[in-house]
């Protein structure tokens, strides 16, 4: 075997599979994303056993298993809990050209944090505890990205 | 109670970035030999397999009927399991709870990964929520760095700290000849290197790498029939919490940024274990670190000094060779990161440390040694084997 590589490299099989999805929301993600798009508003849920509330909503409590029923207008400001900022380019999967940051932000009113980008940053000033808000998109469509990002709130420390 | 469970067989293949020459069952194959050869089997010894890798990787969804040429399953009760990072020490785990039910005496643990045959970050995307995580996450290295930036808030610990976690990995694989990385780095070298996503430099991060590993997992019953000393497993555990990226950095509860499920399943087996001072009590630990920072705010999740504590531990030599508790002498993931295998390989370690069977990554006179899983959806698995046989089963 090892004198017949000698005169042959191995051969390579390329493939590239694409495969279409459709993803329901479901009623709990419609109803945010719906909020979202037509009026900007964040909305959680909060759990009638623990009283967390969270955004992004879930339908059950996974601590106390409970239906969380209860819909919660939330600010669209928050806390930046933490966050990186991206040096690397992915030629399919990068949101944003790099550099961009994104981070975890819970907003005002909610117990849990949620993942969404940065934007307006000095890199040199951000740090965990910060103050942010967020920039809706022109065009929105009914996803997490008719928020085109948080930046920090001007004035606040 | 179940059935005292041993590793008594050990296979591991070389650990390369690209192993153009085999195919994945074939990669398979090579480990499966050497762990069938190890333990004095054949074929026909096999009671069940246990086999894993992610899916995605590779692009081929049926790995369990499509590598049973080389996994030796052929007609055998098999299973497949998916868990990440984690899928080795799943992997080891779902063998151990074969085995400890009684009804197998003899399990074949497979994991194995040919990342070379595909985009890593690509296909890890597709393992996030595509509501709310995909159309903003950026892959496992930006994901770890918000677990680093959230570390160093609340502990102070810095880049440099993380570097020493780098290096001594590094260091550690300079002895270990089945490791694919062989760098000889310095601090200099980990806090030059380039960004990849702030505060993670290319110096802080895993390989891609191709690689199998495969374990035998005897019962009581037949442990002492195998032509190695068995390595007993003295309890496992596993905890979870993850749904979203944003998950598993905070705790819900207290608000602190270290890492509950990795807590959660530590002191569960510690408690059956009958560890009260990991640090003390362990001779060896091979560690799921998947980059540098983990080497800090691990030590301090598994309960091996208080919060904030490790960076100093770490610079004092406490984890290096011929410190305290030496922590991967195999060089670890940061050296490689076949990822379907690379938690497994933290138990063949820990197997062989036991065995004195380290060659010239071996610490003297191993009696305890902890293994763990770490996934990327911070999915943690502990595991502790032990020289001496247990009085009983602990789970």
């Amino acid at each position: 075997m090892e004198d017949w590589r000698k005169d042959q490299e191995v051969l390579v099989m390329e493939g590239r599979i694409k495969v279409p999805y459709r993803w329901f929301a479901g009623e709990v993600g419609t109803r945010y994303l719906e909020s979202l798009r037509d009026k900007g508003v964040f909305l959680g849920t909060r759990c009638p056993g623990c009283e967390k509330v969270y955004h992004i909503p879930r339908r059950h409590c996974p601590e106390c298993f409970e239906e969380c029923s209860q819909w919660v207008e939330l600010g669209s400001s928050g806390t930046l809990e933490s966050y990186t900022i991206v040096r690397r380019q992915h030629p399919q999967l990068s949101p944003l050209p790099v550099p961009y940051g994104y981070g975890i932000i819970r907003l005002e009113g909610a117990d849990t944090g949620f993942l969404h980008l940065l934007g307006e940053f000095d890199d040199k000033e951000l740090k965990v505890g910060d103050s942010v808000e967020a920039v809706f998109s022109d065009k929105r469509e009914g996803n997490i990205l008719d928020v085109k990002f948080f930046r920090p709130v001007k004035g606040v420390e | 109670m179940g059935k005292r469970v041993a590793v008594t067989g050990v296979g591991m293949t070389r650990q390369r970035s690209a192993r153009p020459d085999v195919t994945g069952q074939e990669l398979i194959n090579e480990a499966v030999r050497m762990a069938l050869a190890d333990a004095g089997m054949t074929r026909k010894d096999i009671d069940a397999v246990v086999i894993g890798n992610m899916d995605h990787f590779e692009g081929v969804n049926y790995v369990d009927t499509w590598s049973v040429d080389g996994s030796g399953a052929l007609m055998k009760p098999i299973m497949k399991l998916t868990t990440g990072g984690t899928t080795g020490s799943t992997i080891a785990m779902a063998a151990y709870y074969h085995v400890a039910s009684g009804l197998f005496d003899r399990v074949l643990a497979i994991g194995w990964e040919k990342n070379s045959e595909s985009d890593t970050t690509g296909a890890i995307i597709t393992a996030f929520d595509p509501f709310w995580d995909r159309p903003i996450f950026a892959g496992a290295v930006a994901g770890l760095a918000l677990e680093a930036t959230a570390y160093m808030h609340a502990t102070g610990a810095t880049e440099e700290d993380a570097a020493y976690v780098a290096v001594r990995e590094r260091k550690h694989a300079l002895n270990n000849p089945y490791a694919h990385l062989h760098l000889n780095m310095t601090i200099e070298d980990v806090m030059n290197s380039p960004y990849l996503s702030w505060p993670v430099k290319m110096g802080d991060m895993c390989p891609r790498t191709d690689g199998a590993c495969a374990l035998v997992f005897a019962s009581e019953d037949v442990a002492d029939d195998f032509p190695i000393k068995p390595a007993w497993v003295l309890g496992v555990a596993d905890r979870h919490l993850w749904a979203y990226t944003s998950d598993p950095y905070l705790d819900f509860k207290t608000g602190e940024a270290w890492f509950p499920a990795m807590q959660k399943s530590a002191r569960d087996v510690y408690d059956r274990v009958g560890i009260t001072d990991p640090l003390e009590q362990f001779d060896v630990a091979e560690l799921y670190l998947p980059y540098s920072f983990a080497g800090l705010r691990y030590m301090e999740s598994l309960g091996f000094c208080g919060k904030g504590e490790a960076p100093a531990l770490t610079r004092a030599g406490t984890f290096d060779m011929g410190g305290k508790c030496p922590v991967n002498p195999s060089g670890g993931v940061m050296s490689s990161n076949a990822i379907g295998a690379t938690a497994i390989i933290r138990v063949a370690e820990a197997a062989w440390q036991i065995q004195g069977r380290a060659e010239d990554r071996q610490v003297p006179d191993v009696k305890l040694a902890l293994a763990t899983g770490f996934g990327g959806c911070f999915w943690s698995d502990i595991l502790v084997l032990g020289k001496e046989k247990p009085e009983k089963a602990r789970g």
